[in-house]
């Protein structure tokens, strides 16, 4: 595109952020402060993830955009529309085909490959942020790897609940040092992060935090002996599709209660109905 | 004015940072992995086209870098290029280039509160894939794998050892030799075999 430097940041931002990306990759889990710069779109809409995306992009690659699992949604098209214009790069809604895969909110239901890097949007990059709102102390906190105040937090979720209530967003400790936010991917996503063959790159444009968890690195879900770490699922199959393994978005179809519950993986969806897999509304739909 | 200056940068400064940015992001997620850089760079003696491309990634006015004697005379195109401030103490700096392992405990290993402020060295040596064996075990890595540099010195595994241990801290390495790299991050421990 005319009148913009390649990717659209200039030389001098993306080495500051490649430097920031490198510290980033050596100490897993840590995160590290960056310049983020204004972007031409607003804090809170992925400009973190962008700004990663930015500086790692070259143009042989293919970059993949999905929000919440979705490909087709207003943030995953315009972020997909903005790289294709700034940088001329390829495009892709599947998952195999992409070299670059930025996600808010999720991470995609096929295995990544070593050869691809998923870029994570962040909004809240500190994982004790609700439970202490100082920075100096939290920075301090990590440094000592003082996580008391986290394991408290779940002990009184068990005994006023009688289980962790955190569905998403649910801490995490990599390399058995850093205290992390997973960002805000659904606790059933959690174990992809363990030991995922890819590379994995956090950016928190508004907090100017960046993050990295390097491949085959340990990322344990926190948890208590007596009180495992479980993934939630909806208990149903994909109406479309009828994976019975898949995260799964509630949609309200009509009023009067209908619900349907759906791949939120729309690559994930489209792949297996291609294949021949019909879920019970699935067939309704042919049908019509 | 140095002749040295006379020979240029990157041929394309854009793809060509990326590029090796990409090898450098790669090697640190996976300590030890070899990747090919600056193959089209005609670097400043006593540079290595590795080293010189890393420089050119990484480096600017705003990384105060240190240059030990034996690299000291690629000096001025390193000014010229990165416009990087050259500084004389080793700390300090947030990147040090070195012909030969410097003291490592001279290098800014970062603060427990900043781990990330440590300074990154790159570390020309003689050779990258041939050599005595490292044996890498760490983030990054399903299982150890081996490194094989020729250029180290006998004391280096102690030397990193004790970097390691630093950890969150610690000073990270960027190999260069000829057109080859790898990288050491902190979080990697190693073993000679």
């Amino acid at each position: 595109m005319k009148g913009y430097n390649f990717a659209y940041l200039d030389e001098q931002t993306k080495r500051m952020i490649r430097r920031a990306l490198l510290k980033a990759v050596a100490i897993p889990g840590h995160q590290v402060p960056f310049g983020s710069r204004e972007m031409p779109l607003p804090y809170g809409w992925g400009t973190g993830g962008i700004q990663v995306t930015a500086s790692v992009l070259g143009a042989g690659d293919v970059l993949k955009v999905i929000d919440q699992g979705a490909d087709d949604t207003t943030n995953a098209v315009s972020i997909r529309r903005f790289f294709a214009r700034t940088a001329g790069v390829h495009t892709t809604t599947r998952t195999a085909d992409a070299t670059v895969i930025q996600t808010r909110h999720r991470i995609p239901e096929q295995t990544l490959r070593d050869d691809q890097i998923i870029v994570y949007q962040v909004p809240q990059p500190e994982p004790l942020y609700r439970l202490e709102s100082s920075r100096i102390e939290t920075r301090r906190m990590h440094a000592l790897a003082d996580y008391g105040l986290m394991h408290v937090k779940l002990y009184e979720d068990i005994a006023r609940f009688g289980q962790i209530s955190i569905s998403y967003d649910y801490p995490v400790m990599v390399n058995r040092r850093h205290l992390m936010s997973p960002s805000p991917i659904p606790a059933f996503d959690n174990p992809k992060l363990h030991r995922m063959p890819t590379l994995q790159l956090f950016g928190a444009g508004r907090e100017k935090r960046i993050y990295a968890i390097p491949p085959w690195t340990e990322v344990r879900s926190l948890d208590f002996d007596d009180h495992p770490f479980r993934p939630i699922r909806a208990p149903h199959p994909c109406g479309l599709c009828g994976a019975t393994d898949s995260y799964l978005d509630e949609v309200v179809i009509d009023d009067r209660g209908g619900r349907l519950f759906v791949c939120s993986d729309t690559d994930h969806c489209a792949e297996r109905r291609a294949a021949g897999h019909v879920g019970t509304e699935g067939l309704k739909e042919a049908a019509e | 004015m140095s002749t040295t200056i006379a020979l240029p940068g990157f041929a394309d400064p854009v793809d060509e940072a990326q590029a090796t940015f990409r090898a450098v992001l790669d090697a640190m997620a996976r300590p030890g992995r070899l990747h090919r850089v600056g193959e089209r760079l005609t670097a400043p003696t006593p540079l290595d086209p590795a080293t010189a491309a890393v420089l050119l990634t990484l480096v600017d006015n705003e990384t105060p870098l240190w240059l030990d004697a034996a690299a000291a005379a690629a000096r001025d195109w390193l000014a010229f290029h990165c416009g990087a401030m050259i500084i004389g103490a080793p700390h300090g700096a947030a990147f040090a280039v070195a012909l030969s392992l410097p003291d490592l405990d001279a290098l800014s290993a970062g603060t427990h509160e900043a781990p990330e402020s440590s300074a990154t060295l790159i570390l020309q040596i003689t050779a990258l894939g041939t050599g005595v064996g490292y044996r890498l075990s760490g983030p990054g890595l399903r299982e150890p794998a081996m490194l094989k540099a020729d250029g180290l010195p006998a004391g280096f595994v102690a030397d990193w050892q004790r970097n390691h241990a630093l950890y969150p801290r610690g000073v990270d390495i960027i190999l260069c030799a000829g057109t080859v790299l790898t990288a050491l991050p902190r979080s990697v421990s190693i073993e000679e075999v």
